[in-house]
């Protein structure tokens, strides 16, 4: 439904986006994931109309968009800032776009009390912004860019500004809202928890390009390149080759670690092993054993994380679910621990 | 920790102060006085202001004044607000930085080289002087305060509700007034009524661009003033301190109350 062609954009000599292709489609929950400066805000600004392609075009429903101006364009943005209209009361900042269409004046009381009710604002309709809390005044920002039923709706970090509690709510509730409405979504997030949380699709971003989309949970469990294991969740990298036998990674410092080795690497390539913390259990069970010393301890409560250090002044990280009720972490500082995964935990990525 | 009140500080205050408000008290007491000689004190009157009704001219001159500054100010205003919203868009244009710093040479210019300025102009364009001269010169004189006050508002003002307003599908005219207008007017009001106060009290300008017919306020009391000072004088002048006391109370009682909003709005609990 929403095409990104080749699309480019330029500020001075930075590309914030870099001949970047990206097909989302419709009902679908896209999220724009990336650190900081990674282009995806310009992105969702190009979809949004705010900024113009110098190359490339943004298609929706196959018609080329990129120079239309956002008041004509069937798509609705909720701000980081909510930018609501502090002038106006809550029903007046969701009638705005409303009454821009020309629509009859019950029609849009109608409409402004079912938006209402929806953000679960009832009674709030006359307050002005500034007497509303941050969580209400989200939702008047939530309400205000559904009112006009927009076939995409946009969000560009709708819950920075919200504290952990809320935020988790908010993420159940706007995708129990997006089932009930049937709405193509993107979301711009730096919050890989709320991308992977709410999305079906994330687009992983990095200066400019997209380096991987997928399933979150193929992001997570498949991510293609050493960058994009290293940006979602921790992981542990170690260096090595390509062992002879094509059985796993030749490392100095630990040997041979058991890993499925990609179809296309010959023996001898560089490459690194990368596995999960919670991949690894303090064992001596699994295909890879490796014997260390735990070097830091961290309790929170649903786990342990357990920092070893290993054979060749290396550290390797552990977390460990705390299943059982016990007075702490189940190993100490300076404990002798045998780390060990199964071969397939393991990713050999290049280097 | 609240530091007391030094002596020191309580005298130099003081002393402020009397320099500041002492020849005003005393120009506001004496129009009170019923004695026709300007420093002899004789008992409570408002003669004098009785008497200022009485005096056509010099209410010619107040009423010129009056709609000299009326016009003027609101010329200056409009025209100020629109420099100030092109010097702050989003959008830089060549010279913005050479526009912005000539928008303030106004302000630092001697009202002299101003004055004069505009005389020679007027006189190269073979206009006749008077009204509407005063009213034009007014008008340039009073445009970059408003600009000034306008573009510190437009500095803080958040571009995402312009935003905001064009993505729910507000073109940029109907954008402006529903919603930038509609937020930066208390500045552009101030900014009217620094320009309006600006313009009643200007004697330089006025006297340099004026003609006949067309005496303001100032000038007249300048003029009867070098033939020596009458009662009237004083109760014309308390007259003016009064609007102008007004104007600036009302302006900045609009300021606090627009930043106290802002302030609730950007420190409410979230």
């Amino acid at each position: 439904m929403v095409r990104f062609d080749r699309v480019g954009r330029r500020f001075g000599s930075v590309a914030a986006v870099d001949d970047l292709s990206l097909d989302i489609a419709a009902n679908e929950f896209v999220a724009l994931l990336g650190p900081s400066g990674c282009g995806k805000t310009t992105l969702l600004r190009m979809l949004a109309g705010f900024e113009t392609p110098d190359t490339g075009r943004v298609l929706l429903d196959g018609k080329d968009i990129s120079a239309v101006p956002p008041y004509r364009r069937p798509v609705n943005m909720m701000f980081q800032s909510y930018a609501l209209f502090p002038h106006l009361t809550v029903a007046g900042n969701i009638a705005f776009g409303l009454k821009r269409e020309g629509l009859p004046r019950g029609e849009i009381e109608t409409r402004v009390a079912e938006m209402l009710a929806l953000a679960r604002l009832t009674g709030l309709g006359e307050r002005k912004p500034d007497q509303l809390s941050g969580g209400q005044r989200q939702r008047v920002a939530l309400a205000r860019s559904l009112a006009k039923r927009p076939r995409v709706l946009l969000l560009d970090e709708p819950m920075a500004a919200l504290d952990r509690k809320l935020r988790e709510e908010t993420q159940f509730e706007l995708m129990e809202l997006r089932r009930r409405l049937g709405l193509t979504f993107v979301i711009v997030t730096h919050d890989q928890e709320e991308a992977m949380v709410m999305a079906d699709r994330i687009a992983l971003m990095d200066k400019g390009r997209i380096v991987q989309t997928g399933a979150p949970a193929e992001i997570y469990e498949r991510p293609r390149t050493r960058w994009a294991a290293q940006f979602i969740g921790d992981i542990n990298i170690i260096e090595g080759r390509v062992a002879a036998d094509g059985s796993g990674v030749a490392t100095d410092a630990l040997g041979l670690l058991r890993a499925p080795v990609p179809a296309g690497l010959k023996p001898g390539d560089a490459v690194v092993l990368a596995v999960r913390p919670e991949k690894i259990a303090l064992a001596t069970s699994g295909d890879n054993n490796v014997a260390g010393t735990v070097s830091e301890v961290g309790y929170r409560g649903d786990k342990s994380l357990y920092k070893v250090a290993v054979a060749g002044g290396l550290s390797m990280k552990a977390a460990v679910a705390n299943a059982v009720r016990a007075g702490g972490p189940a190993m100490g500082l300076n404990d002798r621990v045998t780390l060990s995964w199964p071969a397939d935990a393991g990713l050999v990525l290049p280097p | 920790m609240t530091r007391r009140f030094s002596s020191f500080n309580m005298v130099s205050l003081t002393l402020g102060l009397a320099f500041l408000y002492l020849p005003i008290a005393i120009l506001i007491i004496y129009s009170f006085n019923a004695s026709r000689l300007v420093t002899v004190w004789g008992g409570w009157s408002l003669r004098w202001y009785a008497a200022l009704l009485e005096d056509s001219a010099m209410l010619a001159a107040a009423w010129t004044t009056l709609r000299i500054a009326l016009m003027s100010a609101t010329a200056a205003t409009v025209l100020g607000t629109m420099a100030a919203l092109a010097l702050t868009g989003r959008r830089r244009f060549h010279g913005r930085t050479l526009f912005a710093g000539m928008v303030y040479a106004p302000l630092v210019m001697p009202e002299v080289i101003t004055g004069l300025s505009l005389l020679l102009l007027f006189v190269a364009l073979d206009v006749d002087r008077g009204f509407w001269t005063v009213t034009i010169a007014h008008t340039t004189l009073t445009m970059c305060f408003v600009t000034v006050v306008v573009q510190s508002r437009l500095a803080t003002f958040d571009r995402s509700l312009t935003e905001a307003a064009q993505d729910l599908g507000a073109t940029p005219g109907r954008t402006f007034f529903l919603v930038t207008l509609p937020l930066i007017f208390p500045a552009i009001a101030a900014g009217w009524m620094l320009a309006f106060t600006l313009s009643i009290d200007d004697l330089v300008i006025a006297s340099f661009t004026t003609g006949p017919g067309a005496t303001t306020l100032p000038i007249r009391i300048y003029s009867e003033v070098r033939l020596g000072v009458k009662p009237e004088i004083n109760a014309i002048c308390t007259l003016m301190i009064a609007t102008v006391a007004v104007g600036l109370t009302v302006v900045s009682l609009i300021g606090k109350r627009n930043a106290a909003r802002r302030q609730r709005a950007a420190g409410a609990p979230l």
